[in-house]
């Protein structure tokens, strides 16, 4: 570590339940979406967390960034082990002592903990799951996931003579939560923090089961200048790249409109380093007219228009 | 006291796994781990066990499930076999390290593939190294005794590890034996509430399974071993004070028949002790001094007393349901190891037997005898149908 | 806290951890065109901006690593960057 002279001001400390001093990088997405969850969910919670960036940049031992009480077990089973937790506060009879909420980034969620959610999801354990989408394995070094958006680059899907970037299309990870018929499904974003603390706060007073899907820019992975991290956020919802609604009971209740008339997807694009190759030749067009195609779809489907 | 009741291993086992209390128990089912689970479900079902019950998609999350409740106070425990265990490992790995005092029972059966459901050990042996306690259980009485017992050892302040009580599928889980089964009181009498020192909850907001980079790794490896070595008194203690009240000994670390004046001696775990006890009853009428040591703790692996047992006797004859492949019997290397240095080393020979359900007689035995009266040190399979391996 | 125990940590025990250190670009709350509304509290990753009073939001520089965020972010401009001196 660097010796800085600290200078300026230093008076009350900070009082976020992510206490300061984790190791997250620069601008980092996740950091704040989690800060923001914490403070929307208060103190009395027992939180898990799936093995990733934010397990690894807040619990560097013997320090702790979690002033909640917090257990990462693996990767796969944060659902697992919250439902776990969920079912000890049962039996002792300390269910009124803290919600439980269950952390993973998407990989952990969408990909290999997606058997261990569900097995949550339809035993209808009463947790909240949190699933910081950055849309790929940032931990690892930024490798595709199931949640890595159509045509990005990532170190496992590179551009290439033969290669646009991934290939898939996002998992539709929300829709498959939503299938299994719990009471509360919603997406969010760290560009409308008030949304998220209204998110939080209404999942935890429904009983059941309720899946959160909050998208989470992470400069390192996308590439994208850290400053701009909330910009980025906004503009794959203003683009509708990244619909923002809430579902109960199955049925959609409340969608964040994207603006009139609508902003052209190189608007997000351009400014991420991940999907800069699009812009590097005129086929890339083509390429960015399907990402469009992808938007106007969702505006359509999610009615965000 | 308790009732003598006939009845089949795995209830058996599932009502003293009801007496324990647990707090939380999660399961997969697999054959033949099945009745075990059944009959506990049927006990929360019928109001007769108050308990969280909760079944999952897979043993991975029954395991995890067991760790999260584990984590936040409560007592925990699950059950299963084979490749459900195999799928388990990765948490009963992390279950150890979290320092956990889980129980669960590990109905011994093959791997695959090829798949087979039938009994050996492979599938627990392979989890030597995971820092579980493995006890193995001989007959039905034992493995229903053991389960109280093993909430005891895994719960002392002293120890924290989990603890897998190992009993060989079908050959025990299903078969039908009298046994005396322990009351409520006298459970409660044995195993107090369980009292975590530290577990999950807002008033003392602490942070389970950190990561702990190469300045403290290797320390938590050595904790733990160090732990397992001190675990072997508390195993032992826990086997006397269970004596004591119950009137019921099946050892401690390791058990003994007739190994005192023994010139041979067979070492073995699991079941397969009954059929041997046999045999030196049988081979002692004919006047060879022959005797039979029990591995009733695998893990820690109980170096001193089996030496202090056996450094008389001329052969060792180790049967094992379980192969180190490409290096050979595991459990015999072990024995081998356990006279390194010593100044006098018995003959070790060491026989693979009973794999995937192959049926262990009075006859394989006899073979065993044979061939170890005429080779010396070496390990071989015993029980192959020549016909399939021309 | 408890290595010995699977390595149980205490709460909020990072904060021994002086990120600050990383910081190339700094921020300069001049709170003069601060219209209060807390933007650059809620938005930092790292938890480190607080409010002294109404209108008046400052940095601690012990864990600022520099994203930029609150500056980016602040509708009045009262916060800038500049580069780090070492």
């Amino acid at each position: 570590m660097t010796t800085t002279t600290v200078t300026g001001p230093k008076e009350q400390a900070c009082d976020t339940l992510l206490a300061a001093g984790h190791t997250a990088c620069t601008g980092c997405g996740e950091a704040l979406a989690a800060k923001l969850v914490l403070g929307a969910a208060g103190r009395d919670i027992i939180v898990t967390d799936a093995t990733g960036c934010l397990e690894v940049f807040t619990t560097r031992f013997p320090q702790s960034s979690w002033e909640v009480p917090f257990i990462h077990s693996l990767f796969e089973n944060s659902a697992a082990v919250a439902s776990g937790v969920e079912a000890a506060l049962k039996a002792l009879g300390r269910q009124n002592e803290a919600k439980v909420i269950a952390q993973g980034g998407d990989g952990g969620t969408a990909d290999i903990g997606l058997q261990a959610l569900s097995g949550m999801l339809e035993r209808g354990h009463n947790v909240l799951y949190v699933c910081y989408d950055n849309e790929a394995y940032m931990n690892t070094g930024v490798q595709r996931s199931g949640l890595t958006p159509f045509d990005c680059m990532t170190t496992t899907s590179p551009y290439g003579e033969y290669s646009w970037g991934n290939k898939h299309n996002k998992k539709d990870m929300p829709g498959i939560a939503a299938a299994h018929g719990i009471p509360y499904v919603a997406t969010a974003s760290v560009a409308f923090p008030k949304d998220i603390e209204n998110k939080v706060k209404k999942a935890l007073t429904i009983p059941g089961p309720k899946y959160l899907q909050i998208h989470s820019p992470c400069p390192l992975g996308w590439r994208s200048n850290p400053h701009l991290t909330i910009k980025v956020a906004k503009l794959a919802i203003e683009t509708g790249l990244y619909p923002v609604f809430e579902m109960e009971n199955g049925k959609i209740t409340k969608v964040r409109k994207v603006k009139t008339p609508k902003t052209p997807v190189e608007e997000y694009l351009k400014i991420q380093g991940r999907f800069a190759h699009l812009f590097k030749s005129p086929k890339g067009q083509e390429e960015i007219q399907k990402i469009q195609e992808i938007a106007d779809r969702n505006i359509e489907k999610y009615g965000l228009a | 006291m308790g009732t003598t009741t006939f009845i089949e291993g795995s209830i058996a086992v599932a009502k003293t796994i009801g007496v324990c209390r647990p707090q939380v128990i999660s399961a997969y089912p697999i054959t033949p781990q099945t009745h075990i689970v059944e009959h506990l479900s049927e006990l929360v079902a019928e109001g007769e066990l108050k308990t969280e019950y909760v079944n999952v998609e897979s043993e991975h999350s029954a395991a995890s499930v067991v760790l999260g409740a584990s984590a936040t106070g409560a007592r925990a425990y699950t059950a299963t076999t084979s490749q459900g265990f195999l799928l388990m490992i990765e948490v009963l790995f992390n279950i150890a390290g979290m320092r956990l005092p889980i129980i669960m029972t590990c109905v011994n059966r093959a791997v695959s593939a090829p798949i087979n459901i039938w009994n050996d050990q492979q599938d627990s042996l392979t989890a030597r190294d995971s820092g579980w306690i493995q006890l193995y259980a001989e007959d039905n009485q034992e493995a229903s005794d053991m389960h109280l017992q093993a909430f005891k050892i895994a719960e002392n302040k002293d120890i924290m590890l989990p603890v897998m009580v190992c009993m060989d599928g079908f050959v025990l889980t299903h078969s039908f034996e009298p046994i005396e089964l322990i009351s409520q009181e006298d459970a409660d009498k044995f195993l107090p509430p369980y009292k975590p020192q530290y577990y999950l909850n807002p008033k003392n907001p602490l942070s389970f399974g950190t990561m702990v980079g190469p300045d403290g790794y290797m320390e938590t490896r050595y904790f733990l071993e160090k732990t397992m070595r001190d675990s072997q008194q508390v195993i032992s203690d826990v086997a006397a004070e269970f004596h004591n009240q119950f009137g019921r000994f099946h050892g401690g670390l390791i058990d003994t028949y007739k190994v005192e004046d023994a010139t041979h001696v067979f070492v073995a775990m699991g079941s397969v002790i009954g059929t041997l006890k046999d045999i030196v009853d049988e081979q002692r009428a004919k006047g060879q001094k022959i005797g039979v040591l029990k591995i009733r703790s695998y893990r820690p692996f109980p170096k001193d007393e089996i030496y202090k047992a056996l450094n008389h006797v001329r052969e060792i004859i180790v049967l094992e349901k379980a192969i180190s492949l490409g290096y050979g019997g595991i459990l015999a290397n072990e024995i081998k190891s356990v006279f390194y240095g010593k100044p006098k080393t018995p003959k070790i020979n060491g026989y693979i037997i009973g794999l995937g359900g192959r049926d262990i007689t009075i006859d394989t035995i006899h073979h065993v005898i044979k061939d170890a009266v005429n080779t010396s040190f070496e390990e071989k399979f015993i029980g192959l149908n020549e016909a399939l391996i021309k | 806290m408890r290595l010995d125990l699977g390595a149980i940590a205490k709460a909020g025990t990072s904060k021994a951890n002086q990120t600050g250190g990383w910081r190339n670009y700094k921020p300069i709350f001049h709170q003069e065109k601060c219209i209060g509304c807390g933007l650059c509290k809620i938005y930092c990753p790292e938890g480190c901006v607080t409010m002294i009073e109404k209108k008046k939001y400052t940095v601690d520089y012990t864990y600022c690593k520099g994203c930029g965020i609150c500056a980016e972010e602040c509708p009045s401009g009262d916060i800038e960057m500049f580069v780090e001196e070492k």
